[in-house]
């Protein structure tokens, strides 16, 4: 049950898409959502929809994935609605009670809707085409310039390594308490909240002090191994650019300054 | 330094503070011992016999409380050199999930010569190699968790071969495994021993693993109470069986038939030596 969990929803394939520099899809990433917050007005959002789904196509993803990504944070997207439209002044349309409904409520409402829609969808494109060991990898490199400032790229990057590493073994070590304790008369699922979040602590025990002692043996093992941190290390796989990381990057320039520009062709 | 011995062991103790009444203990008891270059050395011992404590001494990953350990040389004392001394004994460990770092094969066998320094190109052909001693080079690029315990273990050693380490300690390697696991792991280390030439240091408390070794040293409380070729120690079945030890089944059946008025040698160690005696 708990083994279905994926974290980073990535999913596999051989596109160009999957091939990029993860370097260069975390700043193209980062440019989409920044390119976002330039966006003023509905008819940029046709470049967005044309971006996001010439990614999409290109990397051959099922729309379904996507959608199945957008589920969870179908709340928050929905009290975004919500609170736009019925808290922005201006021309009133519609009156519910003590709810009014304004001609300027309607559009913010959409408009605000759309973007979170287009900041997820964006944000998944990223964990769904890249491997979390690229990311990791990627988010290391990016980070190293900032060493000389004191900040441990290697060492964040180490523990997001250790931590993908380890959830499928503490889902299964869960699992394996979880039906042990079943099997002792443990109730998980039933009785209102606070039962339910005390019936936990038989879990939860287990869990951490079996964590800790994973800990300990892995550090012991990785010290056994001549870990000493990321000073001197080499990779096996080196990151490198190719031209259809500068190809990329270079559109993603173009793209940004194209929606920057809709702010003031506009206005 | 006599050039065949790949680790000199003198006089070596361990001291710890009991939990309970902080009196001192000995997990190991004034221990001397030459491992030859080569050779394939089983330590025995049940429970708290200070197995453990002695290999993460040779490791340098505990310092010993009295004496000294050389490996290769080099006294594990000498801080300098501790990345040496780790890089020529390596150490795999009993439990196989808790020694894997990386969420690919391949990268988590490149981990020890990543942090060694070794240049891309040399590390490349090193995993490969690695992989392929151990028969894993079809998973390579398989997450680690996907794994039976057999396949995760030899990963697990692979990692090890990878930094060329001259001599391999296993730390009860078969311990949380299944019979398969534990045949593909023997074997295994059967043939690091005898095609790639590695020293090894075997601990276990499976007797089963010890017959095919060239010496067996078993320990009791810390100290080491016998030591010799798997016939001489097994032949013993008295002294094993007040030591808490088991001797493998054909051994026992032997001394169990010489019990009964038989006349069989007492050096007998698997079943098709009996088959031959019979």
């Amino acid at each position: 049950m708990l083994k279905d969990i994926t974290i980073g929803q990535y999913f596999p394939g051989t596109s160009i898409i999957h091939k990029l520099d993860p370097r260069v899809k975390i700043v193209v990433v980062a440019m989409f959502i920044a390119s976002l917050f330039f966006v003023t007005s509905f008819w940029p959002y046709v470049l967005i929809v044309a971006f996001i789904g010439t990614i999409i196509s290109v990397a051959k993803l099922p729309l379904k994935f996507i959608i199945k990504g957008l589920k969870p944070l179908m709340f928050i997207i929905l009290i975004t609605f919500a609170i736009n439209l019925f808290l922005t002044k201006g021309e009133v349309l519609l009156e519910l009670g003590p709810l009014t409904i304004t001609k300027e409520g309607l559009r913010q409402s959409v408009f605000m809707a759309l973007r979170l829609v287009f900041l997820i969808t964006g944000t998944s494109l990223l964990t769904l085409t890249t491997s979390p060991i690229a990311l990791t990898d990627g988010i290391e490199r990016l980070l190293s310039p900032f060493k000389k400032i004191g900040l441990p790229a290697h060492e964040l990057a180490m523990m997001m390594t250790i931590a993908l590493r380890f959830i499928p073994t503490l889902l299964e070590e869960t699992d394996k308490i979880m039906k042990a304790q079943m099997a002792r008369g443990a109730d998980f699922e039933s009785g209102n909240i606070l039962n339910r979040a005390k019936n936990l602590v038989p879990l939860l025990v287990p869990l951490f002090i079996n964590a800790f002692r994973r800990a300990d043996e892995l550090a012991t093992a990785m010290e056994a191994r001549c870990y000493r941190g990321g000073d001197g290390r080499t990779r096996l796989n080196e990151l490198k650019f190719r031209s259809r990381d500068y190809v990329v990057l270079a559109s993603m320039v173009v793209f940004f300054g194209l929606i920057i520009s809709t702010r003031y062709l506009v206005s | 330094m006599n050039e065949d011995i790949m680790i000199k062991i003198e006089n070596v103790s361990f001291e710890y503070s009991s939990f309970i009444d902080e009196s001192i203990q000995l997990a190991v008891k004034d221990l001397s011992l030459d491992v030859i270059r080569g050779e394939f050395l089983v330590v025995l011992g049940h429970n708290g016999s200070g197995k453990s404590t002695l290999a993460k001494m040779i490791n340098g990953l505990i310092m010993p409380s009295k004496g000294e350990i050389f490996v290769n040389g080099l006294n594990t004392r000498d801080e300098d050199k501790i990345w040496d001394i780790r890089s020529t004994a390596g150490m795999v460990f009993q439990n196989p999930d808790n020694q894997i770092v990386a969420t690919i094969v391949e990268e988590d066998v490149a981990f020890g010569p990543e942090n060694l320094g070794i240049p891309q190109r040399e590390l490349r052909k090193r995993v490969d190699d690695a992989l392929e001693t151990v028969e894993m080079t079809e998973y390579k690029n398989h997450a680690p968790h996907l794994l039976s315990g057999g396949q995760k273990q030899r990963v697990a050693i692979a990692g090890i071969l990878a930094m060329e380490p001259d001599c391999i300690i296993f730390d009860e390697p078969t311990a949380m495994l299944d019979p398969v696991g534990r045949l593909e792991v023997m074997d295994t280390i059967k043939k690091l021993n005898k095609e790639k030439g590695k020293t090894i240091i075997l601990i276990t408390h499976f007797m089963d693993e010890a017959v095919e070794a060239d010496r067996v040293m078993v320990l009791n409380e810390g100290e080491a109470v016998m030591l010799g070729t798997p016939k001489e120690i097994f032949r013993q079945v008295e002294r094993l069986k007040e030591l808490g030890l088991d001797v493998p089944q054909v051994t026992e059946l032997v001394f169990e038939l010489n019990n009964e008025g038989y006349t069989f040698r007492d050096d007998v160690l698997s079943v098709e030596e009996l088959v031959n005696l019979l």
